[in-house]
């Protein structure tokens, strides 16, 4: 806790509209106990004004430190005193000073010109820093003992890689396959597409050297015939019960790599494409199995094939199963819709049921592997039978990137012949032939062509639309939560962070994340064993991983309060509380990260941070001085900004140049999901005039870092009329906005427009009491 | 010997290599050229698919910078040269002053102040800034920037009393000792010039989708608003122009990966902003792969968007109305169409930076300029320097290039 605070001045951040002078003279008659020094100075952020606090520190004047001055997004290695010393950043000049203007709208150009309102915002802003600084604790990390073994899911291709990298990492690892034997559908690959320069020809996949290469790894044990029953615990501190033939095992993992790779799609999706009419339409993966035995027939005669077509332009044959499953789709959604609506007081229901999500979909997901994948067979035709001849029937060739040159080098050969085209019917002809219709070809008109063997796609479906597969003992339930999003894949919401998902510790490679090439797939599977490690050596040190990497701070729970309400169970993003049999939950400190959102759902208060907690906004609130008479001094409106898009988003509308009214006054939070409503009530209570939120938008293109904060924050809201109108205040005066990070050309906007409304509400009839 | 990585280049896929090693426990250095991180990404409006916006994901990784001392960032920097070998590099890096005081201080009135307008590399000249800037959005560090070649008399004279400048600043090399290196140079667009048949760049209203990208961004030259450069009007019937350069033997032999999804993304742009205007997609393929297959059907669903198969031949500038005629061939329909529009937009493709430059290290390059190998000893190439990527793919191969660097400094 703070005790003795330094408080500096950096003028040369503050520039020439404020003076500091009267202000530190307030800050030391305000708070002489706990700022024993309070000072200002015109070259703060260089290494003299460094040295300069460094010394304040050091002498023992001070134990934290308060910068008046840039926002704590810049200058944050000037500012940096070590992990021991709390330092607080009061942003003066960015949500202070840049936005300001006076209340008849002009722009002062020096101190006497500003409105005193400019002079209270700042001393607010102060006092605010200065009595959070009083409420926040270094944080200590939480001591776990941390097993250091590595479970790899799936021995396919990725899991095969994955478990190479880790060991050679130096990391034991347990990788664990549920057939006979390793090597997944790479192993029953005659070859796979390019995956080095040039990019020309198909090549081997590799699969023996891989597994000879595990067979040399020590570190590695491999389990085959096994499944995964149970994944119960922590990062660093998982059970996993594993069973096979021999019987059941329970073995220590500290975090796991999912690797369990596709199915192939439920062969009615290939139906409509002629699949079934006759033995002589076969898929991808039967071709596949022809050339890797050597020989490729008509499966009818028995006779090699003259000609081959492939079927890669089928959206029009797709197109009926794909109506009819768009609208059960949408049914259901309105279905669920209604249920939820019915539900919405009941018992919170914490376990989400797993639903599959097998759909005429996934047909479209593998186009760029079905593409390559045909190239590289309308090769192997050539290659068993020089004699013959394949057609591939196309809608977009997507060899995409530089598979290109691959596509380049098909197109050379005068055997095989690509057109697009649209398939429009297969059908069975005399002799086991079949004949192939299309439209919209580069030929000029419609075609009917008579072959030999028809070959159509094999689709590929991830495990985890199929199965929990990760067979989580979580209160939550024991799949990836809303899969559905992606389809059913095991992949991130986020664009930047490809590995990041909603359970902490498990890290997803390969096809099971998105459908990926074996290069890929290689690359993929070191990423994610990276991942894994990196969790795990997290929690050794008690540190939280993504997005908030690094932060020592962690849930604290006061279980003497706790009335068994299971809100923070059910609401946690990630899953991290389990609950006993009363309801009583259990956290599992290295699944959480910290974002606080239990401590947002808490009626109780019974979860803080020691250095972020309910108490301490609350204390922070508390400093906003509210004047009695809002016609005369305007109202007071509490900005509570998600400190991870919509703090910088208004950093920056002030870089730019925009004004924005000054009589709000912000207060970052670490994610709206944190977002307490006893403060709304408190700031309510002080006589505040509205209070306005501002969080990432939600939806299923969340871009909430927390995935649901802002959104259960919006629940929130909505809720917290009866508190309000228990305190006799208008709904009106709490209000959410969802904002992007580049939105500050929108923000000022908001809360100009915020505050307008709450001007023509009038005065917080709680004002005064 | 060093545990220590090198990672050569501050865009997404350098960041993310860089902060996934670190966040292990290795000491990583981060060198960048530019004044500041981000590369091509601080550039992007949105990201396909979901419309998000790029300096969301970069305001975390500098947030995860800012925490982690594990990681030095060296910005106005060049590697030089490497000699040693795996686990044991030496590696010469050359650091260009900044001029300014190294904090925070807003020194933009003083940058108002200087006398030359210069054509501003960041906006693809579509604007200017001064010789003292600190040109890009949520810039990472947050420090001026001082372009002393772009000064003259006056300024000097305005430059030389203030206390946050220093004129005089050296240049200077430092030597890293590093056991990895990873090679995150990224990409260029590719030279429009080069494009005769489709105006080389010469055409006001035939832009490339990197200026549309700048148009579109609310940090941009028109501050979002997607106006024609010639006349600052908005366009109604806009053309997106698919493979300019890519998957052409005369220019880029290769599929730039990302253009398909951008021109579908741009589409989306032109439209939300004019519901009235039109879009046509000129397009050989529409390479949508795995999931973005969803949003590609979802930008074809609006009906005043059309994709034509189809090669555009030429354009060419409507002398009255400055529009641009575009000749190409209906793959399907098999016939000739010619069409003005009020804007077109070029999806010209990607080029490694390095493409034609030097290589201070041993590493194999292929005649496109990619890099190939490199692995044996301990160098490790990431996303578009290696081939064409997105930016997903970029930050995954990232993380996968710093798990090979941390076997190689470990296995030592």
């Amino acid at each position: 806790m703070a005790e003795k605070i330094g408080v500096y001045f950096d003028t040369q951040k503050i520039g020439p509209l404020l003076d500091c002078e009267p202000l530190a003279e307030k800050v030391r008659n305000k708070w002489a106990k706990a700022c024993p020094v309070v000072k200002i100075e015109d070259n703060l952020s260089g290494e003299a004004g460094r040295q300069l606090i460094q010394a304040d520190i050091d002498s023992g004047d001070i134990d934290s430190v308060c910068i008046c001055g840039s926002s704590p997004r810049a200058d944050w290695d000037i500012f940096d005193f070590g992990s021991h010393v709390l330092v607080e950043r009061v942003n003066l000049r960015e949500q202070c000073i840049w936005p300001f203007r006076n209340p008849d709208g002009s722009l002062p150009q020096k101190a006497e010109e500003a409105d005193k309102l400019l002079a209270e915002n700042a001393l607010d802003c102060i006092n605010m820093s200065i009595s959070k600084l009083q409420k926040t604790n270094l944080p200590q990390p939480e001591d776990l003992e941390i097993v250091k073994r590595i479970l790899v899911l799936g021995g396919g291709w990725t899991g095969c890689n994955a478990a190479l990298s880790l060991a050679r990492a130096g990391y034991e690892v347990l990788l664990v396959e549920k057939e006979q034997e390793l090597g997944g559908y790479a192993g029953k690959l005659y070859k796979t597409f390019p995956k080095k320069s040039p990019f020309l020809r198909a090549e081997d996949a590799g699969i023996a050297d891989l597994l000879e290469m595990i067979g040399k790894q020590d570190s590695i044990t491999v389990y085959t015939a096994t499944s995964l029953v149970e994944l119960a615990g922590q990062p660093g501190q998982y059970t996993a019960t594993l069973k096979n033939g021999s019987g059941q095992q329970e073995i220590q993992v500290g975090s796991m790599v999912l690797a369990t790779g596709w199915e192939p799609l439920d062969t009615k999706y290939l139906e409509p494409l002629g699949y079934g009419k006759s033995k002589n339409v076969i898929t991808s993966m039967q071709l596949e199995e022809m050339a890797k035995n050597g020989e490729i027939r008509c499966p009818e005669s028995g006779k090699p094939p003259k000609n081959v077509a492939f079927i890669l332009g089928f959206s029009e044959l797709l197109d009926g199963i794909a109506r009819e499953e768009e609208e059960a789709r949408q049914r259901a959604e309105e279905e669920k819709a209604a249920a939820q609506q019915e539900q919405s007081d009941e018992e919170p229901s914490i376990e989400e049921p797993f639903e599959k999500t097998e759909s005429y979909r996934h047909m479209y997901f593998t186009n760029e592997l079905t593409c390559l994948n045909t190239l590289k067979q309308a090769n192997y035709i050539r290659e068993f039978l020089p004699e013959s001849v394949a057609v591939i029937l196309y809608e977009h060739m997507t060899a995409t990137g530089i598979q290109e040159l691959y596509y380049k080098e098909a197109q050379n050969d005068p055997g095989i012949m690509l057109s697009k085209g649209e398939v429009t019917a297969v059908e069975t002809a005399p002799g086991g032939k079949l004949v192939v219709k299309a439209k919209d070809t580069l030929l000029g008109s419609d075609i009917s062509l008579e072959t030999d063997l028809v070959v159509v796609p094999t689709g590929l479906v991830p495990t985890t639309a199929l199965d929990p597969v990760i067979q989580l003992a979580y209160r939550q339930g024991p799949a990836f939560p809303d899969l559905a999003l992606f389809d059913g894949f095991a992949d991130s919401n986020y664009i930047c962070f490809p590995y990041e998902t909603r359970r902490t510790g498990i890290y997803a490679a390969g096809s099971v994340r998105q459908p990926m090439s074996l290069a890929k797939s290689a690359a993929d599977a070191q990423g994610a064993a990276l991942k894994a490690i990196q969790c795990l050596e997290s929690a050794d040190r008690g540190v939280a991983v993504h997005p908030r990497s690094g932060d020592l701070s962690y849930p604290l729970f006061n279980f003497v309060r706790c009335t068994q309400c299971k809100r923070c169970t059910e609401e946690c993003p990630f899953g991290a509380l389990d609950d006993d049999e009363k309801g009583t939950p259990k956290p599992n400190t290295a699944r959480c990260r910290r974002c606080g959102t239990c401590m947002g759902a808490c009626p109780e208060r019974v979860i803080a941070f020691d250095n972020y907690s309910v108490g301490q906004i609350g204390s922070m609130i508390t400093q906003i001085k509210v004047p009695d008479d809002m016609a005369a001094e305007g109202p007071r409106i509490l900005i509570l900004a998600c400190e991870n898009d919509a703090y910088p988003a208004l950093d920056m509308a002030a870089q730019r140049g925009w004004k924005w009214s000054p009589y709000v006054r912000i207060i970052p939070v670490r994610c709206l999901g944190s977002v307490n409503t006893i403060w709304i009530a408190d700031a309510m209570g002080k006589g505040n005039d509205g209070c306005l939120l501002l969080g990432c938008k939600y939806g299923d293109d969340y871009q909430c870092h927390f995935i649901k904060g802002s959104e259960l924050c919006d629940r929130r809201m909505k809720n917290i009329g009866e508190t309000l109108d228990r305190l006799g205040v208008e709904l009106e005066r709490v209000r959410q906005e969802e904002v992007a990070i580049d939105d500050y050309d929108k923000i000022p906007g908001i809360i100009d427009g915020f505050v307008d409304e709450i001007m023509k509400l009038g005065p917080n009839p709680f004002k005064g009491f | 010997m060093s545990q220590s990585i090198l990672v050569i280049g501050g865009g997404f896929g350098g960041i993310t290599a860089a902060l996934e090693a670190a966040e292990v426990g290795h000491e990583v250095y981060l060198v960048e050229k530019n004044p500041y991180l981000g590369g091509r990404v601080m550039q992007l409006n949105k990201y396909f698919p979901k419309l998000c916006p790029p300096s969301c994901g970069l305001e975390i990784q500098f947030q995860r910078i800012k925490r982690n001392p594990k990681i030095t960032c060296l910005t106005l920097a060049e590697v030089m040269s490497v000699s040693g070998q795996p686990g044991n590099y030496e590696v010469a890096v050359r650091i260009k002053p900044r001029c300014t005081d190294q904090s925070s201080v807003d020194l933009s009135k003083l940058a108002a102040e200087l006398s030359r307008d210069i054509p501003n590399a960041f906006e693809f000249e579509l604007s200017t800034r001064k010789a003292l800037y600190m040109d890009v959005p949520f810039a990472f560090p947050q420090r001026y920037t001082l372009d002393r070649d772009n000064l003259d008399e006056s300024d000097r004279r305005k430059l030389t009393k203030h206390e946050a400048i220093d004129l005089d600043a050296k240049e200077k090399t430092i030597t890293l000792n590093c056991g990895s290196i990873i090679v995150a140079t990224g990409w260029k667009p590719y030279d429009v010039a080069n494009l005769t048949n489709l105006g080389a760049g010469r055409l006001a209203n035939c832009i490339t989708n990197m200026q549309m990208e700048r148009l579109a961004a609310p940090s941009g030259p028109t501050a979002g608003s997607i106006t024609r450069p010639s006349d600052n009007r908005p366009p109604r019937k806009v053309a997106f122009v698919q493979c300019a350069g890519s998957r052409d033997e005369n220019h880029l032999p290769y599929c730039s990966y990302i253009c398909c999804m951008a021109s579908l993304k741009q589409a989306q742009y032109v439209r939300e902003q004019y519901p009235e205007s039109e879009v046509t997609i000129f397009y050989i393929d529409l390479r949508t792969p795995g999931r973005y297959e969803n949003f590609s059907k979802k930008i074809l669903a609006d009906e005043k968007v059309k994709a034509v198969k189809g090669k555009v031949a030429a354009v060419q500038e409507d002398l009255a109305s400055q529009g641009i005629w575009v000749t190409a061939e209906d793959a399907v329909a098999g016939n000739k169409l010619v069409e003005c529009f009020d804007l077109v937009v070029l999806a010209t493709g990607m080029q490694p930076s390095l493409s034609g430059l030097p290589l201070p290290m041993d590493v194999g390059m292929d005649e496109n300029g990619f890099l190939t190998g490199g692995e044996e000893r301990g160098i490790f190439s990431v996303g578009c320097a290696k081939e064409p990527l997105d930016v997903m793919k970029s930050a995954q191969s990232g993380t996968s290039a710093a798990m090979q660097a941390i076997q190689t400094v470990r296995g030592r």
